[in-house]
């Protein structure tokens, strides 16, 4: 009996320091872009888009003039119909600049349930939830 | 016996998930919550700075794909650095060439279009002036990523604040958000003023 009260506290004392543990350590990269206005809903793991990987590769110039991506974290209405098409990430992901579609797991790599965001900003430091939500309680 | 065994096996869980959601970063933290004088209390360590995607909270480290996608510290290794945002200086690694970002989607060697203006703007209170540089800015970015939505380009148009650029306006549409942070107050305010101007 005392054994099971022991196990008990363990494992309680356990998650809540996993809980806060994982709520501690959100480092990305600062413009880290979180894209999630559909993964979500599509049971896809939300999509992470690394400014700092592309920025070392092309001018901001060449996404936010060119291709037309408004500066606006989710405020583009990406979908992969768009995508497959050849617009926004799809201009480059066609296996001829970049790797192509097939390759879901590269982009859609975020922990389900992370919101839409740009990770690090000034905003969010302010006002936004960053990771997960935590799981509900069983 | 048995709801015994369920327990053990949701203890193991929560292990399993203190290690992997933590690893480097939470022991920092753990041993700075452990210590009251430790010599940073608030500040994250050092070592935390540009984990691994696997480690950095955001990417999902049980999907395929997460251990294929590039370590930053890899890529930033070879870079110059500052303190704050990717901890690198991205102006400075384009200035050295350390990096050769394509102008154009396609042709590798089409140049940006430079404009070498700057624009000073005088500041209220004890903070240097603010001098704008087009020419970093052209580097990367289009006139028409700037005009005339967020600046209308004729000088004295534009109320700028830091306010709205903590907000994410005016300068803050990129600095806080992807370019560097507001916390690198001297990069923007670096014109000593005059004392005549002080003065007033
Ligand atoms: C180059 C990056 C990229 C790749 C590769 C990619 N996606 Fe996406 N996908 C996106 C983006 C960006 C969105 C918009 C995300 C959002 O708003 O939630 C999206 C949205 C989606 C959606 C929801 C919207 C819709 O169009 O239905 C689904 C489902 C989806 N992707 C499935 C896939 C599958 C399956 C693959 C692999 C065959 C894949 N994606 C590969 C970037 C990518
Ligand atoms: C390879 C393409 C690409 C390049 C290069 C790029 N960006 Fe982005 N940028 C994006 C995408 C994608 C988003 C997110 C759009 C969305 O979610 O619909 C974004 C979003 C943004 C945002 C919006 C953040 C917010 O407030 O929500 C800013 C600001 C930004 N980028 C600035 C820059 C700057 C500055 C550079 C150059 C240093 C740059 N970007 C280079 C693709 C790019
Ligand atoms: C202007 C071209 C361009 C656009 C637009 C673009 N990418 Fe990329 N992306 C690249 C290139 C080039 C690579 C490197 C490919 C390689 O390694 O072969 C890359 C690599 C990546 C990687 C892997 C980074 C790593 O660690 O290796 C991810 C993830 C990614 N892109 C996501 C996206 C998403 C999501 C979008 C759209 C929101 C997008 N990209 C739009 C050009 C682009």
């Amino acid at each position: 009996m005392n054994n099971g009260k022991t196990t008990w506290l363990f494992a309680a004392v356990l998650s809540v320091i996993a809980v806060l543990a994982v709520d501690r350590a959100v480092f990305a990269e600062y413009g880290d872009v979180v894209i999630n206005n559909y993964s979500d809903a599509a049971e896809m793991r939300p999509v992470v888009f690394p400014h700092w990987f592309h920025r070392i590769r092309f001018r901001c110039k060449v996404c936010h003039a060119d291709l037309g991506f408004q500066f606006k974290a989710g405020g583009n209405e990406i979908n992969m119909l768009k995508i497959i098409d050849g617009e926004y990430c799809g201009a480059c992901h066609n296996g001829d600049l970049a790797w192509s579609v097939e390759n879901c797991d590269l982009c859609h790599s975020a922990k389900p349930g992370t919101p839409t965001q740009v990770h690090e900003s000034t905003l969010q430091k302010l006002l936004m939830p960053v990771a997960a939500p935590k799981p509900a309680a069983q | 016996m048995k709801l015994q065994s369920r327990v053990m096996r949701f203890a193991g869980v929560g292990l399993v998930l203190c290690i992997v959601g933590s690893s480097v970063p939470i022991h920092d933290a753990m041993a700075q919550g452990n210590d009251p004088n430790a010599f940073n209390r608030l500040m994250a360590p050092k070592s935390s700075r540009n984990p691994p995607p696997a480690e950095d909270g955001i990417h999902d480290p049980g999907s395929p794909g997460t251990a294929s996608l590039q370590p930053p510290r890899l890529a930033f290794d070879a870079l110059p650095k500052t303190n704050s945002g990717n901890y690198v200086d991205w102006n400075k690694s384009l200035q050295d060439t350390k990096i050769a970002p394509r102008y154009d989607r396609l042709d590798p060697d089409a140049q940006p279009v430079i404009m070498d203006l700057n624009i000073v703007r005088e500041v209220k209170g004890s903070m240097p002036n603010v001098v704008y540089p087009h020419k970093q800015h052209t580097e990367w970015l289009d006139c028409s990523n700037c005009h005339p939505a967020i600046f209308i380009p004729q000088k004295g148009a534009n109320q700028i604040s830091m306010a709205e650029i903590l907000l994410g306006r005016k300068c803050g549409v990129c600095h806080g958000k992807v370019a560097f942070p507001v916390a690198e107050c001297r990069r923007c305010h670096s014109q000593p003023k005059t004392p005549a101007a002080t003065a007033q």
